[in-house]
């Protein structure tokens, strides 16, 4: 009946898993199983479970019914160092490495082999090289980790859950801050693990690696089992309405060309201080998505971040439509209507522990204010109220602070506090990162409704199925530069790893 | 509207949790002081004018200049040199208003000029708003760490001093001009400010260094709870990024938060260097700093930045001299004070980080556990 009856013993059977929490449901009678050498991709929407789920698996949480089999033996997983001797490595989403010590260090942090009560680094060295080896990575094992990429730091971490002979390994969305090329590193040393008959559970919103990784796939919706999909079952749209429960119609955005010469966000000859000796030049019209692609490091955040004005400009203008805008003044580029959705929402776009108020408000504060500098609590607060309305932030109240929202919904209020002022361009970097389907729709849709409204619009996106379904037009950045421009007509996944590589077209 | 009352009560649950401590300290002293017999609680040595007169004057020197600190604080930075540049402050003051052969013989007695004791005021007030300016703009622009750039005022402010005051006290008495009034405002009631000194009642009983902090605390209240200013503070101190990504220029913000804990430490220096009628720059203001950011804490504000309040503030100090008076008078050797403060600030703190019913249960968990 099951796929994987061929296979003699499933490397892990979870029956009828039930986990509440004061209020919440998390799981109901949720099934789960996997055998030696299969790669199974948990999806679901935020909150469906899956988290709950795999911290359960992995020792941090005890479910409060329900069956674990470890291979064949049951067994209940009592505590991360439990799951650890279980076989059972958890490569986390947010990276556990320490960047000041080195990556040998990190892999046996917290069993350090020893010799007279001191570290013995020589065997740590030596212990270390096979792995690091094993997943290609091209370091030895005294490389500071802080010298390494995000791509490379993650390979650390999976080969300390290889070096605690795990026999299976949970990845939660491994690649959300990894380059095109990272990814397909690791898809390609997942690939291996599964040679070495170790188990992948691999969760993950980007559907294109699942189908590209996955042998099977089991989906969560609102804490229960919502189906499964065998390998030839995989595709984008099955998996979506599996985690919706119902079908959504595809992002197939109105292609709107570029109307005038005069309108929108003109960059001219700017020099940033990541690339001093690159000059960038790039036009997005008013009511066009410019879609950015490129790998990580290629200078995207870091333009965006000058052209908004919280980096230094070394050289160069920025226009809006046809108005010059001052250099190296965050306030300058939002007077004239400038914004910038920063890839960060956490660090640079929320104060978090603020209400949706407070955030809201925070840019446009003059405008709730009196001339004596005195807010109005009333005026800020219906301002709030109306972008929680139209941009359908789910919240019990505006005074809610955001760091209690879903990631969907924070990336909205980042939104509210710049669709409660006048935008004329707005800047979106990594606009999706981090938030479920449904949530997703609806961001595109409203930036899709900003350019209609004669918004220019600027995406920087790391997710190639994003970047080919949303934009008007595509620029692909490579090492500080722009290395070409592609229409829409002429729109392949190709074509952009093409020029985020660095070549040229023609 | 219940709902609306209870959000109050939340949002403020650390205040209140502060005040029913203060509450709970003055109704110990009161009864550990009283008097025997039926009406001995209003007998209480806690509660005669002259002690409550006493307490509210020295509440309203350390408040004013904790509301300063209180600021920084909320900017998510220290001020360190509090108690030292009141010391100098307070060596200049009365430089100003001595003549200067009656002063040591050292470099800044020379070239301070005696000036009229308004024109003193002033100048100091601007010499303390000077040095906020300067600590604020080290911080804010050149982003150094706070800690250290005041550490070396604390210990620079000092040395200069001591040094500009040839490490002997300075004394008020020296002064040739007739003070009466300054007098008054620095160590007198709002009774002697309204009449010249022949006051008596209620008014007589409220020093005027209170009402300064009144009003410090009615304008800073409204700066920092009410104004676009005071919600920078608090969005500077809270995420310093996410609010320049706003449009906010956090350096000015900051140094400013520093500008205005300069104003407030010069400002309480003047009523207590009168109060004292001199000053001994070794010792003078010492430790006033840890007062200051002890009182601030207590009152709820966060060395994390960004969370606190000026009413927080006023009761972490009342807190801090309602203590101190307790211990001088239950009789308590003066020297236990510190560690009898430094107990109830600890206790103070722990309570409010996660409140006796979540202690009592870590307690009891750990021994089921063991």
């Amino acid at each position: 009946m099951s796929i994987t009856s061929e296979k003699s013993i499933s490397a892990l059977r979870m029956r009828g898993i039930n986990k509440s929490f004061p209020g919440v449901r998390a799981l109901i009678d949720v099934n789960f199983e996997i055998s030696n050498g299969e790669v199974v991709a948990l999806i679901g929407e935020n909150g469906a479970g899956k988290s709950t789920l795999m911290n359960i698996l992995g020792g941090v949480h005890q479910p409060d019914s329900g069956s674990i089999e470890v291979n064949g033996d049951n067994t209940s997983i009592r505590s991360v160092s439990h799951a650890d001797q279980l076989g059972i490595g958890f490569v986390h989403q947010e990276l556990n490495i320490l960047d000041n010590l080195d990556v040998g260090a990190n892999v046996f942090l917290g069993r350090e082999p020893r010799r007279l009560g001191i570290i013995d680094t020589k065997s740590i060295s030596e212990q270390t090289k096979p792995f690091i080896e094993m997943l290609g990575l091209d370091i030895s094992p005294e490389t500071p980790v802080s010298e390494l990429s995000i791509g490379q730091q993650q390979m650390v971490e999976i080969a300390k859950a290889l070096s605690k002979n795990a026999k299976m390994i949970i990845m939660d969305e491994p690649t959300s801050s990894l380059t095109i090329s990272e990814t397909d590193k690791l898809l390609a040393v997942i690939a291996e693990l599964r040679e070495k008959e170790i188990a992948i559970i691999y969760i993950s919103h980007r559907l294109g690696e699942v189908s590209q990784c996955a042998d099977r796939v089991v989906a969560l919706r609102d804490g229960a089992n919502a189906g499964e999909l065998s390998r030839d079952e995989i595709n984008h749209d099955s998996m979506v309405s599996l985690m919706v429960g119902r079908t959504l119609e595809r992002n197939t955005p109105d292609y709107s060309p570029i109307t005038s010469e005069e309108e929108g966000l003109e960059v001219s000859n700017l020099r940033t201080t990541a690339y001093p000796d690159r000059k960038v030049s790039f036009r997005v019209a008013a009511g066009e998505i410019l879609g950015m692609a490129g790998l990580v490091g290629a200078g995207r955040s870091e333009l965006a971040q000058a052209i908004f004005g919280v980096d230094t400009t070394l050289e160069g203008e920025v226009k809006i439509n046809g108005h010059e805008v001052k250099r190296g003044s965050s306030r300058a580029s939002i007077d004239s209507g400038i914004y910038l959705a920063p890839e960060d929402r956490k660090r640079t776009g929320l104060v978090t522990e603020f209400d949706i108020n407070k955030n809201v408000s925070l840019a446009s504060l003059q405008k709730h204010s009196n001339r004596l500098g005195l807010i109005d609590n009333s005026s800020e607060e219906s301002a709030a109220e109306e972008q929680v309305q139209s941009l359908n932030i789910k919240t019990p109240s505006t005074q809610t602070p955001v760091i209690n929202l879903s990631g969907g919904n924070q990336q909205k209020v980042v939104l509210a506090k710049w669709l409660s002022m006048s935008p004329n361009a707005i800047i979106f970097d990594e606009p999706t990162r981090g938030i479920d389907v449904g949530a997703k729709a609806e961001i595109y849709k409203l930036m899709r409704n900003l350019a209609n409204q004669g918004v220019a619009v600027w995406m920087i996106s790391s997710d190639m199925e994003e970047v080919l379904g949303i934009s008007d037009r595509i620029a692909v950045m490579h090492e500080g530069r722009i290395t070409g421009e592609i229409t829409r007509e002429n729109f392949s996944e190709e074509a952009i790893m093409h020029l985020a590589v660095g070549g040229k077209t023609e | 509207m219940g709902n609306s009352k209870l959000g109050l009560v939340r949002k403020n649950r650390r205040e209140l949790g502060m005040f029913g401590l203060l509450i709970a300290l003055v109704i110990i002293t009161s009864l550990g002081t009283r008097e025997s017999g039926v009406m001995g609680l209003f007998e209480s040595k806690f509660l005669t004018p002259d002690n409550l007169k006493n307490i509210s004057r020295e509440i309203g020197i350390y408040g004013i200049f904790s509301i300063g600190v209180g600021i920084v604080i909320i900017t998510a930075g220290i001020d360190l040199s509090v108690g030292s540049l009141m010391a100098l402050l307070g060596v200049v003051f009365l430089y100003f208003v001595t003549p200067p052969e009656t002063r040591p013989d050292s470099f800044l007695a020379k070239i301070i000029p005696e000036i009229s004791w308004p024109m003193a005021i002033i100048f100091t007030l601007a010499m303390g708003t000077l040095v906020g300016l300067m600590q604020g703009l080290l911080v804010g622009k050149l982003k150094l760490q706070a800690f250290i750039v005041t550490l070396c005022g604390l210990l620079s402010y000092r040395g200069l001093a001591r040094f500009s005051a040839d490490d002997t006290s300075i004394n008020l008495s020296n002064s040739e001009q007739d003070l009466s009034f300054v007098r008054y405002l620095g160590e007198g009631s709002l009774a002697d400010v309204l009449n010249n000194g022949n006051g008596s009642g209620i008014l007589h009983s409220i020093p005027m260094s209170f009402v300064y902090l009144i009003g410090f605390a009615l304008l800073f209240g409204i700066i920092l709870h009410r104004s676009v200013f005071g919600r920078y503070i608090f969005a500077a101190g809270r995420n310093e990024l996410a609010t320049k990504y706003s449009g906010i220029n956090t350096s000015i913000v900051i140094a400013f938060a520093y500008v205005i804990a300069g104003f407030c430490t010069a400002f309480a220096s003047i009523p207590f260097c009168i109060y004292t009628g001199s000053v001994q720059p070794a010792t003078h203001g010492a430790f006033f700093e840890l007062y200051a950011i002890a009182a601030a804490v207590l009152g709820g504000c966060s060395l994390k930045g960004g969370e606190g309040s000026i009413i927080g503030i006023l009761i972490g100090t009342a807190i801090l001299i309602v203590l101190r008076n307790m211990v001088n008078l239950f009789g308590y050797p003066t020297p236990l004070s510190d560690a009898i403060t430094g107990g109830v600030i600890f206790i103070g703190v722990l309570l409010d980080r996660h409140g006796a019913s979540s202690i009592v249960r870590l307690l009891t968990k750990k021994n089921k556990t063991a």
